[in-house]
């Protein structure tokens, strides 16, 4: 990238920055898209905890597949839905790496939801960061399994019908019925102070994996201003008005001992 | 001197406004300069009231925004 060489006066210091785990790499997602925050959440994670050198992201299908060009860390790309699966075979053969994977709605919810679902009961010692956008971003923005009642996409034009289509799943609430998992949270990244509280959340779900406490989820609430067709600053106004209607933030399963 | 000044990296940022909408003191706007890539690239247009909160960089997607802030333990003979 070009950076512009700027004379910074006297007397100020760096306060916000590049984190280290982050590459030069520029992100390849559209102008606004909540992806690129939570991705840079993640790195400010693996530069506080100091795992940059063991850490292993396991990337999706979907918007995020390029993720391994973005980190200074190892990367495996799985195949559609399998992250979770790829992980546990990774984590349970290396069990020193520090192991997350990336994914969003359509990838964890839809194709992967019988590997996210078993790899939570079981416990695995992981970190999941799951995206959910309410829509498929990747493909061109058709309904997911996380489309809101009415929400229009192009395979619901008239919005999402409950009757011919059900209901969206709930992830986070299903997953925090299990015994065996050690965080599910669901955040939100639509302002500064909701960005602070994912960062938090992401810093618990690894810190719990050093602590070998077992399997955390956090469920970040995102935008895809392309597919809603709206302006990114409209688009995060429709987080707060009404995916998080549907899908109330905060911990649904904290398992502290 | 402002307590804060940013600097945005002119090729990395894809004029979404994300940091535009989130500054509490309305210091950022589009530049109407156009990057390699044809984003309209976003400045500081009010530079004398930036107080180097961050929030605009905690906002950016795409990183572009490092925020500088004054040292308080400096001279204030500046001001
Ligand atoms: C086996 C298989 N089935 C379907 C697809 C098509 N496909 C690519 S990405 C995607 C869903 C992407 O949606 P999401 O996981 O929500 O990620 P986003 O792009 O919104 O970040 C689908 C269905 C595929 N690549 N492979
Ligand atoms: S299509 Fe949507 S999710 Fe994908 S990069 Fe663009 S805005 Fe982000
Ligand atoms: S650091 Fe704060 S005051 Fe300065 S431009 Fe960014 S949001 Fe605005
Ligand atoms: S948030 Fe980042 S990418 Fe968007 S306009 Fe501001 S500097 Fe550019």
């Amino acid at each position: 990238m070009s950076q512009v060489s700027v004379e910074i006066p006297p007397g100020y210091q760096k306060v916000f920055g590049r984190p280290r785990a982050l590459s030069d790499a520029p992100y390849t997602y559209c102008p606004g898209c909540h992806h690129g925050i939570i991705g840079r959440l993640i790195a400010e994670a693996i530069d506080e905890l100091g795992i940059q050198g063991r850490t292993v992201g396991i990337a999706p299908v979907g918007c995020s597949v390029f993720l391994y060009r973005f980190y200074r860390c190892d990367f495996i790309q799985a195949a559609h839905g399998r992250a979770c699966a790829v992980a546990t075979g990774l984590k349970r053969a290396n069990p020193d790496l520090i192991v997350f994977s990336y994914q969003g709605d359509g990838d964890l919810a839809a194709i992967g939801t019988a590997e996210t679902v078993h790899a939570a009961a079981r416990g695995e010692n992981f970190t999941v960061i799951f995206v959910n956008n309410q829509i498929y971003g990747m493909t061109g923005g058709e309904m997911a399994p996380t489309t809101l009642p009415g929400q229009r996409t192009v395979t619901t034009p008239q919005g999402r019908d409950v009757a011919l289509t059900g209901y969206p799943l709930k992830i986070s609430e299903m997953l925090a019925q299990l015994d065996a998992p050690a965080y599910i949270t669901r955040q939100s990244v639509h302002d500064a102070r909701h960005v602070q509280l994912a960062r938090k959340a992401i810093l618990k779900a690894f810190r719990n994996q050093l602590e070998g406490k077992g399997f955390s989820l956090v469920e970040v609430l995102a935008t895809c201003p392309t597919n809603f067709r709206m302006p990114p600053v409209e688009a995060q106004k429709w987080v707060t008005e009404k995916a998080m209607q549907f899908f109330p933030l905060g911990d649904l399963k904290v398992r502290d001992e | 001197m402002p307590k804060g000044l940013v600097v945005i990296d002119r090729e990395r940022c894809k004029g979404c406004g994300l940091c535009i909408d989130a500054c509490p003191f309305g210091v950022l706007g589009f530049s109407g300069e156009y990057n390699s890539s044809g984003y309209n690239v976003a400045t500081m247009l009010h530079p004398e009231k930036c107080t180097g909160c961050a929030i605009c960089a905690q906002m950016c997607p795409d990183v572009a925004i490092e925020v500088y802030r004054q040292q308080p333990d400096q001279p204030k003979e500046a001001v």
